[in-house]
């Protein structure tokens, strides 16, 4: 698989609100189910996948993401 | 505009606010504002003011609002219902410390309350002027904008259908007030983006960035210490007459006040012991004025064309010195727009005399 | 790129940026607002519209000419933490406070932000003029078909059958009357150049309003006249629901009422 983008996740800042998870269109967001940030909010994990559309930045309430697009895809074993 | 010229309060007030720098006006008709407007509309634009004929008069307060923000000398005015209307915004707009000139054309007086304790919510007050004719509100209008600007505090400017179409010769002077002062705090969009950009709101204009945020207790401490110091710094005006060795001294505002002072010059030619005094500013109230001339004095009357509301300053003022009567009333005729029969010094004289005799 | 195990499933690392050469492309807070962090809801849409509306301003090169007059309402969280300047006004008064900015500055970009509470109820009168004089200023309504920081009540955009805090068995026509449909009413004025209803409720939607935010400048820029853009927010709180199903709850319910799309355009 390609990897073509990828995002640092501000952790702290999330209110747990999902709607990200729904929003990314690869699905390659998963809220964790009992990790919680500092303030006891779930916060979204990174799969393999991301095509730095950052419909994940531009639809988080609380400005999570930073999104980056690599110069040249990543190749990552199967 | 320096050669006298035979102008109707309404003109003769529009061409003074143009004088003093008003290039932004906004108003709803209403007798008797409404030729105010007209007067605005007419010749705001030929200064290359704007004048906005408002569609209620909440939203003419509320555009004058926002042209003040800007740093452009605004005024907006009705008479006293229009006024009513506008009073949450009057009260925040002091809250946002912002120069804006306000006209209230009244019926009679009956307004005092509203102007001088303010219609609106919470801690605030407004410098009033009351003039007495139409060459001084030509004065007062200007200096209206000059202490507005001073103070970032809105101040109203008290006239009445009387003095709106009363015409009379006037040479409308731009005054001088000396230095123009500090707008920095206006908005123009130029800081947006320099990380200090510009904030004006009834809330105070700690930005959040400064870890502060909008703190209304701080902001309402700071406001009441800039009314204080702005009550303090506005020199109180009156005229007075005959008070030194007055057994009766007569208190009235405004256009009333002009029939009221015939009437004590009539009476003091004829040997009686009566004096005036004319309040011109109404806040911050001239009770050093009315003190001084309660010394000594056996009565101190007051007339207003209402149910008493000035008295009230009067008494407070007096303070014991003397006892204080009322010979005022609302005196209208049917149209209740504050053409008062009572406006004629015979009457007045009929009022004074009956206290002088008791 | 380095790999972590989390509640025992493989993610890859997110707490640093790359290592091999990448560019940012979205950073965590919009340039123009100055604290990211917020007492918004979690999952309100508000943020997510201010964040179009900022980029836009950015984009447009506008930043040194723009005044932002905003109303009350939960968006107000901004108006003292936003990079550029801003006029604060009162419930419903933001369009005729916008309307003086701008006839006295007129080389100023003005826009409002107000939510339906305050653009439908305490201030209908004061757009539907702004509108009708082709105030050449940009408003923007965040339409959550609640009253959201006084607790969730019915507004005049409040869809029938939905829950408020007043209307708990859902809105009735009979007993609280229909919906305004504000863009709709707006777009029949003359002086209203371009209109359009937005919605922030997934990416998709947030791309496409962003593009009528750039219209609704651009119609000011060029001096056409009245521009204006509803956009339909999440409220999850205001909407008794879970902030996951607000997405799907503002498409069922908001948006088939207050629809999405470009009313008018010049």
């Amino acid at each position: 698989m390609m990897l073509r983008g990828t995002v640092v996740i501000d952790k702290e800042m999330c209110k747990g609100c999902d709607l990200c998870i729904d929003a990314c269109p690869p699905r390659v967001l998963v809220m964790t189910t009992h990790e919680t940030n500092s303030r006891g909010y779930r916060y979204p994990l990174l799969l393999d996948g991301c095509t730095a559309c950052k419909a994940c930045s531009q639809i988080c309430p609380d400005f999570v993401f930073q999104v980056y697009k690599y110069d040249t895809p990543l190749e990552l074993d199967a | 505009m320096s050669t006298p010229t035979l102008l109707e309060g309404s003109e003769a007030i529009a061409d003074a606010m143009i004088a003093a720098g008003c290039r932004f006006f906004a108003g709803y008709p209403m007798t008797p504002f409404t030729e105010v407007l007209e007067q605005m509309a007419r010749k705001l634009p030929e200064v290359g003011g704007v004048c906005m004929n408002a569609e209620s008069e909440l939203e003419a307060v509320g555009m004058a609002w926002g042209a003040a923000a800007t740093g452009t000398p605004a005024a907006t005015g009705s008479t006293g219902q229009g006024l009513s209307l506008m009073q949450e915004s009057l009260a925040e707009i002091t809250l946002a410390r912002l120069p804006l000139v306000v006209l209230n054309m009244a019926r009679a007086q009956g307004d005092y309350f509203q102007a001088t304790r303010g219609g609106g919510h919470g801690d605030y007050r407004h410098i009033v002027l009351a003039p007495v004719d139409v060459r001084e509100a030509v004065d007062l209008t200007q200096r209206a904008f000059h202490l507005a600007s001073t103070w970032r505090n809105p101040v109203l400017v008290f006239g009445d259908y009387y003095l709106a179409h009363t015409a009379r010769s006037v040479s409308v002077t731009p005054l001088d007030f000396g230095p123009e002062p500090d707008t920095s705090w206006a908005l123009d969009g130029s800081t947006g983006g320099s990380g200090q950009a510009k904030l004006v709101s009834p809330l105070g204009s700690y930005k959040q960035r400064d870890h502060v945020g909008y703190d209304l207790a701080d902001h309402y401490a700071s406001c009441a210490v800039a009314t204080a110091e702005m009550t303090a710094g506005v020199e109180p005006l009156a005229e007075c007459g005959f008070v030194d060795d007055a057994e009766v001294v007569v208190v009235a505002f405004g256009t009333p006040a002009a029939y009221v002072r015939a009437a004590v010059r009539e009476l003091r030619a004829e040997g009686a012991r009566v004096g005036f005094v004319r309040p011109i500013t109404l806040y911050p109230f001239p009770s050093d004025a009315v003190a001084a001339a309660a010394e000594g004095a056996r009565a101190v009357v007051v007339y207003e064309n209402n149910q008493g509301q000035m008295i009230d300053d009067v008494r407070l003022a007096v303070l014991g010195r003397a006892p204080v009567e009322f010979i005022g009333g609302l005196s209208l005729d049917s149209s209740g727009f504050g053409i008062a029969p009572d406006l004629d010094v015979s009457v007045m004289r009929s009022r004074i005399e009956g206290v002088l005799a008791s | 790129m380095k790999r972590r195990v989390v509640e025992g499933l493989e993610v890859i690392a997110t707490d640093e940026p790359p290592t091999e050469p990448a560019r940012l492309v979205d950073d965590f807070t919009p340039t123009l607002i100055d604290v990211g962090e917020h007492h918004l809801c979690p999952g309100c849409g508000e943020p997510v519209a201010m964040r179009s509306v900022l980029e836009v301003i950015e984009e447009l090169d506008v930043v040194k000419r723009t005044i932002g007059v905003f109303g009350i309402g939960c968006y107000t969280a901004f108006s003292n933490n936003l990079d550029i300047e801003v006029l604060q006004a009162l419930h419903g008064r933001a369009p005729s406070l916008a309307t003086g900015v701008k006839r006295a500055k007129p080389d100023t970009v003005v826009l409002t932000i107000q939510g339906d509470g305050d653009m439908v109820n305490e201030g209908l009168q004061e757009v539907i003029h702004a509108a009708a004089r082709g105030e050449r200023i940009t408003c923007i309504m965040l339409n959550n078909g609640v009253f959201g920081e006084t607790g969730g009540h019915l507004t005049a955009t409040t869809v029938l059958g939905q829950r408020t805090k007043n209307t708990l068995d859902g809105r009735d026509a009979h007993e609280h009357g229909h919906p305004i449909r504000l863009s709709n009413l707006l777009a029949e004025l003359d002086g209203a150049a371009f209109v359009a209803r937005g919605a922030v409720n997934n990416a998709g939607n947030v791309a496409k309003t962003k593009r009528m935010i750039t219209r609704a400048f651009e119609t000011q820029l060029a001096g056409a006249g009245f521009s204006f853009v509803e956009i339909l927010t999440m409220c999850p709180t205001g909407w008794f629901i879970e902030t996951q199903e607000a997405p799907d709850y503002l498409a069922d319910k908001l948006a088939r009422v207050h629809s999405v799309g470009v009313l008018k355009a010049p």
